[in-house]
């Protein structure tokens, strides 16, 4: 998005480095994510852009050997700063997963989790709000609205993911997290995704890694494309797909390989 | 398709079907020795579950009791029944010369008299009467009225006599000789007497010494498994704990009696004999039964959940309280079930701490001194009296039955839990 003709960035990787133990997994990336886009990761299996992705809501934390080096702006605050709050910077940046993971609980459960961890509504009534303007932006409301007391794992892969989704969305964050959100869906629940990508960047900043350049060419405004830990072009999807200025982005583009 | 081709399949099938042959034959092994076992103990046990009365004329003389008229209840607790008592067993034949008295008196328990006196107790308006009163039958009487007495031996090798086989024979032909349910199996505690000896020490010992492990063990092997397996960074020193808990699940139960006995009992002077040192004794070797099964069942909740909790901003406490433990809980209690059934039915190291010792009072908290069932198994089997056999059989299914009623009551917490989270 352009405010006066500047575009707005949402977070500001400089230099970051990650490290599994010894291995380097992630060299010096440097990447800015703008504002209520959608922002394409792009790549082979194993080039790290799932592991960046977690690097910014500081998922990586959960493994004991990784390490993180380097400066991630979210707003101008780096989130690698001791003074972070992993728990509040969580809660502003949410995150979907490669596979559906409803918690084994009721879909009303599942999207007010979020909420009552984070002390968001005061009342019953707030709660149900809530969670029907959730389910409602994830356009999975009229699907559920009569069994939401059912368990949420009960529902087909397509709607769990967009449980998922909604559950994201139920703490109202400014950016989230896919990753690769589509792999384990059929096309019919993948296009449903896809347009309720399109519809949430209007409210959220939106970062997806992918492996289907289709979907990123379809979803996408802007593309980074990562190869073996490093970030090698990143710039405008229609830049990157029809004229791209490394030859390894081309080959890759192209499916010469990966 | 060519000849050996199909040669190669036909082995192929041929092998298939052997296998399934040798799976089949070892179910049907197993399934065997069960029966087999169960048989045994039932064909020998069941006898225990009825006890033998002879029915015995009693006259309540208030001279013989040294009863004044209009006797007060209190009158009647002190009286004395020694005389009516003794006199009703010797009337049983009236031509009885002093040692054959003796012999008649032996016929019963030495509880007669006890069992006189309730009777009187019960209804005060039978003295100066005369009433037939059920008393308990000797314990060898007890064996030869069931069957269970080889009456052919030579009668010095026997503990009955000739005489008093006689007069049983007699009470017999009359009808004065009973069987019923013997009640008293789950009312009274142990006996050196079978015909008195019950479980209810011992099954109050058991109940509480599994009562005391459940508390101590669940909690502090929840919290050890929990804290170990959500929260521990994976270094050296973690690895040592890990490794030491598996070799701690794999030491013999009596060097944790051992333990008990040099610590809870020498250093922290507990009372001896008592289902709380018991518990404590049993709760050391079942904690690490706990916190392998607790860590088990951590472990099988996959990670997709608890990223996802972390992700919505759970902190590590709420991930863990809110998603993983409950999820693991069905894991967790069927291997606290499992732990304690193990406990339940151990022997070695409750005979150390002296839950051996003989016990004919009935356990009313963990601090009274108690037997357990399959101490009490053990003790009746090494008694030498033919009536703790059929005692033995029947301890042994009390004890089954215990551990089933756990197993199932484990099964169903397991579904209802299991039911709510899936």
């Amino acid at each position: 998005m352009k405010k006066n003709g500047v575009k707005m960035i949402k977070i500001k990787a400089k230099n970051v480095d990650v490290f599994y133990g010894k291995k380097q997994a992630l060299y010096n990336i440097g990447l800015d994510i703008e504002e209520n886009q959608v922002t394409a990761l792009i790549g082979p299996s194993g080039c790290g852009k799932s592991t960046f992705l977690r690097c910014l809501n500081r998922m990586n934390d959960v493994i004991d050997i990784c390490s993180v080096k380097g400066e991630i702006l979210i707003n101008d605050f780096n989130i690698n700063d001791k003074s972070c709050d992993v728990v509040r910077l969580r809660e502003k940046i949410g995150m979907v997963f490669q596979k559906p993971n409803p918690f084994p609980k009721t879909v009303y459960e599942n999207i007010s989790y979020g909420p009552t961890i984070h002390g968001m509504a005061q009342s019953k009534q707030e709660m149900d709000e809530i969670v029907e303007t959730s389910l409602k932006k994830a356009a999975l409301w009229e699907e559920v609205k009569d069994r939401l007391h059912e368990p949420g794992t009960g529902l087909s892969g397509g709607q769990q993911q967009r449980l998922c989704i909604a559950r994201a969305i139920s703490v109202r964050p400014e950016v989230i997290l896919m990753d690769e959100p589509c792999s384990a869906l059929d096309p019919i629940a993948t296009a449903q995704i896809e347009e309720l990508i399109d519809e949430l960047k209007k409210e959220h900043t939106i970062i997806i890694v992918t492996h289907s350049m289709a979907q990123a060419a379809r979803v996408s405004q802007n593309t980074g494309f990562f190869h073996l830990g490093h970030l090698i072009e990143h710039g405008s999807t229609d830049k990157i797909f029809k004229n791209p200025d490394n030859t390894k982005t081309q080959d890759y583009i192209t499916g010469r390989f990966g | 398709m060519n000849k050996s081709k199909e040669q190669l399949l036909n082995k192929r099938y041929k092998a298939e079907q052997r296998f399934r042959l040798y799976g089949l034959s070892a179910i049907f092994m197993a399934l065997l020795f069960l029966t087999i076992f169960i048989f045994k103990i039932f064909s020998t046990g069941y006898s225990a579950f009825q006890k033998t009365w002879l029915i015995v004329p009693v006259t309540f003389d208030a001279e013989l009791m040294m009863l004044e008229q209009n006797p007060s209840n209190e009158d009647l607790q002190d009286a004395d029944y020694y005389d009516i008592a003794l006199k009703s067993m010797a009337d049983l034949d009236p031509n009885a010369n002093e040692d054959q008295e003796n012999e008649l008196k032996r016929m019963v328990s030495y509880f007669f008299e006890k069992e006189i006196k309730n009777e009187l107790i019960n209804n005060p308006g039978l003295i100066g009467k005369t009433k037939e009163v059920y008393l308990t039958a000797s314990d060898d009487l007890d064996q030869v009225f069931k069957g269970n007495y080889p009456r052919d031996l030579p009668e010095d090798q026997r503990r009955v006599s000739d005489y008093q086989l006689k007069i049983f024979d007699q009470l017999v032909a009359k009808g004065k000789v009973e069987s019923k349910f013997n009640i008293s199996f789950f009312t009274y505690a142990d006996s050196r007497e079978p015909e008195l000896a019950g479980i209810a020490s011992s099954f109050m010992g058991s109940i509480f010494s599994i009562l005391v492990c459940l508390m101590i063990a669940f909690p502090v092997a929840v919290l050890a498994a929990i804290y170990l397996e959500e929260f521990a960074p994976k270094n050296r020193f973690t690895d040592f704990i890990e490794v030491n808990i598996n070799n701690l699940a794999a030491v013999p139960s009596i060097v944790f009696g051992l333990l008990g006995l040099g610590v809870l009992l020498a250093i922290f002077h507990l009372p001896r004999s008592t289902p709380l040192v018991g518990g404590i004794t049993l709760s050391l070797m079942t904690l690490p039964t706990i916190i392998i099964a607790a860590r088990a069942s951590l472990k099988a909740v996959p990670p997709s959940i608890r990223e996802a909790a972390l992700a919505m901003g759970a902190s590590r406490m709420q991930t863990t309280m809110h998603h993983t433990v409950p999820l693991s809980m069905p894991g967790t209690l069927s291997g606290t079930i499992i732990g304690l059934a193990q406990a339940l039915g151990e022997t070695a190291p409750l005979i150390l701490i002296g839950m051996v010792a003989f016990v004919n009072t009935i356990p009313g908290s963990p601090m009274d001194p108690a037997a357990s069932l399959p101490v009490q198994i053990y003790i009746w089997a090494e008694s030498a009296e033919r009536g703790f056999v059929e005692k033995v059989s029947a301890c042994i299914m009390v004890l089954l039955g215990f551990l089933i009623i756990m197993n199932l009551f484990a099964q169903i917490i397991r579904h209802k839990f299991e039911k709510k989270w899936s």
